[in-house]
This record gives C-alpha cells, structure tokens and sequence, in this order.
C-alpha cells in the first residue's frame, strides 16, 4: 500500500505525482505583458525614492518601472542589471516588503505598494530569456582575480571584474555553482532550474573560468591564491549550522533545515524524499519557513515552526509567515526546545514556555510537548573555516569600506562578511562594490 | 428631488443627457437601446442626400490615446456621415419616434451646399416626426474635401446662409452643430445666430492624429499604409470644448443663445460642469462607446444628487459659471495664496518638490525623514505642486487674508487691482 499523509514515521511518496508537481510549481507566477502594464502604472515615480534607498543594490527602481510602462521592458532589465546583475534571483527570493515595497509611498497611502518585485521579475526574465548576455568586457587588463565562492556575493564580483577587463577564476566548493541560490532557498521560488540558467547567463560575460570541488582551506590556500593573483575576493557564504544544545540533540532525524533545504532543491524525483508525518522546525528565519512549508507540500501532516521570541522578531517577514501560516504551517512563538525525546530517533520534542524580557529570553517554567518524526534546526548559520590570518568581528570576516579585509590585496562580501543583513541582495551589492574597489586599486585609478 | 425634464429649444426630454450624432446612433437598434437604457435624446447620425450612401473605409476607423490601464482619454475617428440609404434611415427614424415619443429625437443633417438639397430633405425630415435637425458643420474629414461639414462650419457666410435656408423650409429647432478647428468659435455662433439658428451645439470632433505607428510609418489608424488626420473626441477634448462653450455663452453677440454642450462629457461632473457654462442640454459620444449606454445611470443619478445636495433646479444651474469666466486682464492681481501640505496626509512622494524645484519657484524644501514644507517666501501660488501630488486635499491652496503682508512680495493684502490699472501696465488706465 502507498504510503499516505497519515503513514506514519518518516516516509516518501506521501502524494500523487500531480500533487507534487503543483505544490512545487512557481509560487509566485509571472506578470503577464498586460498585468504588467497595469502594475507599472501605479508608480509614482517619486522624487529620490524610498524604494531605491531601500534597496540594497540602489536600483533605479522609479525609472525602470517607467521603462516598463512605455514598453521598453529590455531597457528596464538593463537599468536592474547594472545596479544588480543577478536581479533575476532577487525579484523573487528578496524580502520585498521589508526593502523595496515596504518603502513604497503607496504602501502608506493605501497598503498596498507597488508590485516592485513581480516588475523587477518581468523585466529581468524577458531580457533572459532571449538568451544572449547584455554586457560586452572592456578592454583585457592582464589582472588576473581569485573569487571563492560562486554564490551571490561571488557572482556580482566576478561578472563585475569580468567587465573591467580582468580575467576570473571562480572557485567553489560545492560540485554546482550558485550558492544558497542554487542550494538554499525554497524550491517553488525558483523553480525550473533558474538558478542554475541564471548563472550561465551570468557567466556568458566570458572572461570567468569557474572551478567547482576546489574548497578554500582543503584544495586552495590564502597564500597560494595571494602569490597567483593580482586580487583575492572571498564569497564564502556560512558553512556552519548553530546547535539546539538541547538534550537529546544526537538523536535520529535531528537534521540541519539548510541540508533538507539542499536535498530537496537537487532532487530528481520529490516522491523519493522521505519526509515525516509530524515535523517540528526550530527557527525564526527565512530557512525555517522555507524548510517547513517543504515539509508541507511534501506531504507532512503537521508542521510546527517553534521561534524562541515573539512574531514580531522573526527574522522571515511577515509575507513569508503569511505563506507559512496559510500552506499549513502552525507557528509557536515564545518557546524553546529544552529536550529532544525518542527511542534512537526522535519522537517527541519538549519545549519551555519562554518570556522575552529586558533580561533576555526567560524560562517561565511551564512545559509542552510536540510530537515529532523530524526535527529541524534552523536557528543560523555561522562562519567555519574562515582562513587563518584574517581578522573576525563577531564570527565573520572583518571588512572595511567596500569588503577590504585586514590583509592587503583580499577582499571579502556576502553572509561570510561582517556587517551585512544575510540577504542574497545585500551579497550582490557588496561584491559588486568590492568588484569596483578591487579595480580601482588595480588600475590605479 | 430635482427635476431633471428638459425644454431646450421647444425639445422636451425626460433628462438633459443626449446622445451625440455619431456611430451610436446609426441604426434603430442602437437608438432603441439608447432609450431603454434611459437616454433622453439622440440625435440620429448625419443624413446625406437620396442617392447612393457614402462609403466608409474598411479599415480601423479609430485611433485611442489611453492613460493608465488602457483607460480611453481620447479617440479619433475618420468614419463619415451614414453609409446606409436616405430612406432606410428615415424608416427607422418612424419606427423609433412612434414607440418613444417622450424622447427627443434631432436628426443631424449633412447635405450639399445648395438650397434644393436642403429643402428636400427637410421635408422628408419633418415626415417623420423628429423633434429638430442638427446641421453638421463640423465633421473635419472626408465630407469637407466634399464642400460639406467642417468646409461649411469654417465659412462664416456658409453657416449664415444654410441655416436661413433651413429655417425658411422648415419649422423645425434648428441646432448647428459648430466645429472646433477654427481660430475663433464665436464667429461661426454669431453667424448661426443672424441665420436663425436655435441654438449652437459644440464642440465636434478636432483635427488630429492620435498616434504614429513606429514601425509602418504612417498614422493610426493605418488603412493600406497610410493614414488620414481624423475627429478628436473624449475626456481629452473636454478642457477645449468648455472654453469654446464658455466663450459663446459670455460674448455680447451670442448671450443667451441656446447651447447643447459636446466634447469628453463622460460623468455627471463633466455635464454639470458643461451646464455651469451655459449648456441647456450634453450630448456624450465616447463614454457610451467606451462604456456601453448603461453610464447614463450614473449621469442622471449624479446630476440628481448633485443639484439635490445643492438645493438647486437644472436652471438654477445652467449658465451659473459663465459671470466667473472672464479675461485675464481682470483676474485680482491682489489676491494672494500660498500652498500648504498636510503632513498627516502626505505620502513623501516628492513629486511636489520634483515639481517646485526642477520646473518652478524653489519654493518646497525637503528635510529630514522627507518632510516636505512650503517656503511662503518663494510660493507664487502657481498651483503645480497641488496637480501633481497623487493624495486628495494633502497640498491645498490657503488664502491670504487682507491685511496680511505676502512673504514673498512684502505686500500687504487686500483690495483689488488688475492689470488695466497695474502700474506696471504701460497702457493702464489707473483711477486717480
């Protein structure tokens, strides 16, 4: 017999081949010519905009929606692509009512901002989809740059030099490129491999030689790399997974969300991926959602999100949690695991009523208890393996500026660098901007 | 409940809202669902002589202008009078008038410049029992190049002598209908007035072309590659259309000649604005054709509640604006106001100081957390930054009052001064 919803334990194939295919279709479906036409007339095209101060890569967002509502929509994907040139990812993995649409004067004239995220995706996907790469490279520079790690941050600088003329080797360790784009993120965001297309397109630049399976640290050194190259840029992203430290923590099925979230982005066939019938995810951040509404559309029964303080600090905005919450998703605030319970695997989890007062987060003394086939952990990431001789600032790579680092020559931007709000956004921008300083060194200028 | 009955010119209808000769009143059908959808007049599309019809293009006959959201502000059009048989036309004009004849029923009128044409159709006309004839002086394509339509409504002496001819033969209400694409539309009222014209009816359609298609090179819209100069018509014409009507209703020659008001009337607001200006009666066009005839409703409800709420009569209304229309020379250079935004209101947009700033006076500054102020010193009250915030009320005028001194100017206000007694008017007059 099949296995169902109500199988218990750990099981794949909980539903229908048709089933999984809808739950995994885009979450978000594009603007169609006239939708879009309609979206860009509600733009004010306001003075200095907020939304451009919102955002994290300063597009010109007033101008490229103006672009948009005159039927030039190429010309708008060219206004995103210099400012952000994965803009492809962002209008549809960006925090957009907490940046752009938060900002937007007509969410405080009618709650209701303008669609800037659904625009930005128009036009960045028709411009893509015609298959042929923007940018022309400048003049070659004979400068050759080491870029580690292929993921938002590393993708910026990399097409960035390439433009200036430098040769790029982008290394990562991963067997695929694109970083938590392609390994991080909720697979209905992205869907039909766009991650991987968007770094293609990003890469036909030219000048860009990507080596994957090369990790700093076990295949590449800082020093090697410093003797090889004119310039070092490091787009790390964060390898380590923060622990519960609850009792019990060892047990079975205890799992990384960041791991559930990769397994299930490089799947074949989602039936093959087991998923229990009572998940429990600890966490308040965009991967906690991620994970747990996964966990619903594969066929879990009962998803639990449990978040240490209340639900106004998460870190997932209030659009994710609205998704969460409305695809089945049961959202426990106030509460921390203090024991993982089970026999070899877990099957229950046990949690402290907690109170977030000036003194921090308080026990307040009171018990419950969440069945649990599956527990996921998403409570951060952290930096491992960051190269000796660096200095750190809370864990992270210590910059300056645009990403200098403590030692000449080696540049660092993205989640692996302090400072920074962990969004794929904020990596563009700072690899872009550690792209231009690089340059500006190199060639004096 | 105010009454919305209308007596123009002998012509009774149920409700000042008339349907504009044009493609929707082409054919019975469409003016039976005229009146069943609540019109109370029609004035049938342009009738020309016995004979073979005209023929129209098979092309598009209509170009758009659109604002946000594919909303029609403009069409143009290079249609003709009727291209269906003089005696189909006169057949359902029976039909219609026999099963509504509380309606008012005008026939527009298109014929040859000569006075048999006109006599023998008049007669035929009057056979059957329309309430008045509408000359068309004003279509600006096709039938011109013919010696008819706006060919006629541009000649002065044209107007005056048909219309003399239509009032010998005929007793019916005579409205001529008057074209917009000349310099000066009081010259062709006063002439339908000495030919003992009834009343005007403005504005018709304007010379133009709605848009050019970029990759065909030719205007739209296009027939075979080429394109024709068409009638502008629409909530864009509206501004041109009142001001021709205003200029009939306050100029000494033509006071008090009945006016029917055309051009962009597409609500309750466009009519009683037409209205205030002098017009008896509206004739709409382009918001049934973009809407269907069902937006009358609305316009017999709005104009309903609107004189309700003000405790006026359609003629406590009609003409009340045309005493405030007057030239500039007049206007009270003394009166003084200065712009003020409502913080409570804004949405920091800074289209106001877009606005001051790059096209105007400086006199909006921006300051911390984009809050947007006035600077009275510099306000000349030009009134740009009130049309273009997007947030009702936030930015008002407010009036200076008497005795205050103007920051800008250092002049106290009060009084009234105008340019015929400025003395920087190098030809005032100024009262000793």
């Amino acid at each position: 017999m099949p296995n169902s919803q109500l199988t218990p334990g750990v099981a794949p194939g909980r539903l229908t081949a048709e089933i999984y295919a809808r739950n995994f279709s885009d979450v978000a479906p594009p603007l169609d010519d006239h939708e879009a036409r309609v979206a860009a007339d509600r733009c004010y095209f306001c003075y200095d905009a907020p939304c451009v101060t919102a955002c994290p890569t300063s597009i010109d967002i007033p101008l490229f929606i103006r672009q948009i509502s005159t039927g030039t929509a190429d010309a708008a994907a060219m206004t995103i692509f210099h400012q952000n040139i994965l803009g492809g990812i962002c209008a549809r993995v960006c925090p957009t009512e907490n940046l752009c649409e938060g900002a937007c004067v007509r969410e405080t004239a009618e709650g209701k901002p303008v669609q800037i995220g659904a625009l930005q995706r128009y036009a960045t996907d028709g411009l893509m989809d015609q298959g042929e790469h923007p940018f022309r490279r400048g003049t070659p520079t004979g400068r050759r740059i080491a870029v580690i790690g292929a993921g938002p941050a590393g993708l910026a600088a990399a097409h960035r030099l390439a433009a200036k003329g430098h040769d790029v080797t982008l290394f990562d360790a991963r067997t695929k490129p694109g970083g938590l784009n392609e390994y991080g993120i909720a697979s209905y965001k992205a869907p039909g491999h766009f991650a991987e297309r968007e770094v293609d397109w990003v890469m036909a630049i030219g000048g860009i030689t990507l080596e994957t399976g090369r990790a700093l640290g076990r295949d590449l050194s800082l020093d090697q790399l410093r003797r090889d190259y004119d310039a070092v840029f490091l787009g790390l992203g964060l390898q380590g997974v923060n622990a519960l430290n609850a009792p019990g923590e060892q047990r079975g099925n205890v799992l990384d969300a960041v791991d559930f979230i990769r397994d299930l982005r490089q799947a074949d066939d989602l039936a093959s991926l087991p998923i229990g019938r009572d998940v429990v995810v600890i966490g308040g951040g965009m991967t906690a959602v991620d994970a747990a509404v996964q966990a619903r559309l594969l066929g879990a029964q009962n998803v639990t999100i449990v978040y240490r303080r209340g639900q106004e600090r998460m870190g997932a905005s209030r659009h994710e949690q609205d998704h969460a919450t409305s695809s089945g998703v049961r959202i426990i605030c106030n509460a921390i695991p203090v024991a993982i319970h089970g026999n070899g695997t877990v099957r229950e989890v046990e949690f402290a009523h907690t109170t977030d007062g000036p003194g921090g987060i308080e026990d307040t003394g009171e018990r419950f208890r969440l069945p649990a086939d599956q527990l996921f952990r998403a409570i951060g990431q952290r930096l491992s393996g960051a190269p000796e001789g660096l200095a750190l600032e809370g864990g992270k790579i210590a910059v300056t500026g645009p990403g200098r680092t403590s030692l000449p020559g080696i540049w660092a931007g993205g989640d692996c660098a302090a400072g920074g709000d962990d969004l794929t956004v904020t990596a563009v921008a700072e690899g872009r901007d550690a792209a231009e300083d690089i340059h500006a060194q190199l060639m004096g200028a | 409940m105010a009454d919305l009955r209308s007596n123009f010119i002998r012509i009774k209808s149920p409700n000042p809202f008339w349907l504009a000769s044009a493609p929707p009143t082409d054919k019975e059908i469409n003016v039976r669902r005229a009146f069943e959808a609540g019109w109370g007049g029609v004035v049938w599309k342009a009738l020309g002589s016995e004979g073979p019809p005209v023929v129209n293009v098979n092309g598009p006959r209509y170009g758009v202008v659109y604002g946000a959201d594919r909303r029609v502000l403009g069409i143009n059009n290079i249609e003709l009078i009727t291209d269906r048989p003089l005696e189909v036309n006169l057949r359902e004009i029976k039909s219609v008038r026999r099963d509504y004849p509380d309606r008012a029923l005008i026939i527009s009128l298109m014929v040859p410049c000569d006075e048999e044409s006109w006599k023998a159709i008049l007669k035929q006309i009057e056979d059957t029992g329309a309430d008045g004839v509408e000359l068309n002086f004003g279509c600006p394509h096709g039938m011109a190049e013919r010696g008819m339509g706006s060919a006629v409504g541009q000649v002065p002496e044209y107007i005056e002598m048909v219309t003399r001819w239509v009032k010998t033969h005929s007793r019916m209400p005579c409205i001529v209908k008057l074209t917009p694409n000349i310099t000066d539309v009081r010259k062709p009222a006063e002439a339908a007035m000495r030919g003992g014209a009834d009343a005007v009816s403005l504005i018709n359609t304007i010379n133009s072309i709605t848009s050019v298609d970029l990759d065909l090179f030719a205007p739209q819209p296009t027939i075979d590659g080429k394109g024709s100069h068409g009638g502008y018509c629409g909530p864009a014409v509206k501004p041109i259309a009142l001001n021709m009507v205003a200029e009939i209703a306050r100029s000494a020659e033509t006071r008090g000649l009945p006016i029917s008001g055309i051009g962009g009337v597409t609500t309750w607001r466009d009519a009683a604005e037409f209205m205030a200006l002098g017009a008896g009666t509206v004739q709409v066009c382009t918001a049934a054709m973009t809407y269907g005839f069902k937006v009358v409703q609305e316009m017999i409800t709005g104009l309903r509640d609107y004189l309700d709420s003000h405790d006026m009569q359609m003629s406590d209304l009609i003409g009340r604006a045309v005493p405030n229309v007057t030239d500039w020379q007049y206007l009270n250079l003394n009166y003084t106001t200065k712009a003020q935004i409502n913080q409570d209101l804004c949405i920091k947009c800074g289209r106001c100081y877009a606005a001051c700033e790059d096209t105007s006076h400086q006199a909006i500054n921006m300051g911390q957390s984009r809050t947007f102020t006035v600077d009275d010193e510099e306000c000349v009250a030009c009134n740009l930054c009130v049309d273009v915030c997007p947030v009702d009320d936030c930015i008002t005028m407010r009036e200076l009052p008497p005795g205050d001194t103007d920051p800008r100017t250092g002049r106290v206000i009060g009084g009234y001064q105008n340019w015929t007694t400025h003395p920087n008017n190098p030809m005032s007059t100024a009262a000793e």
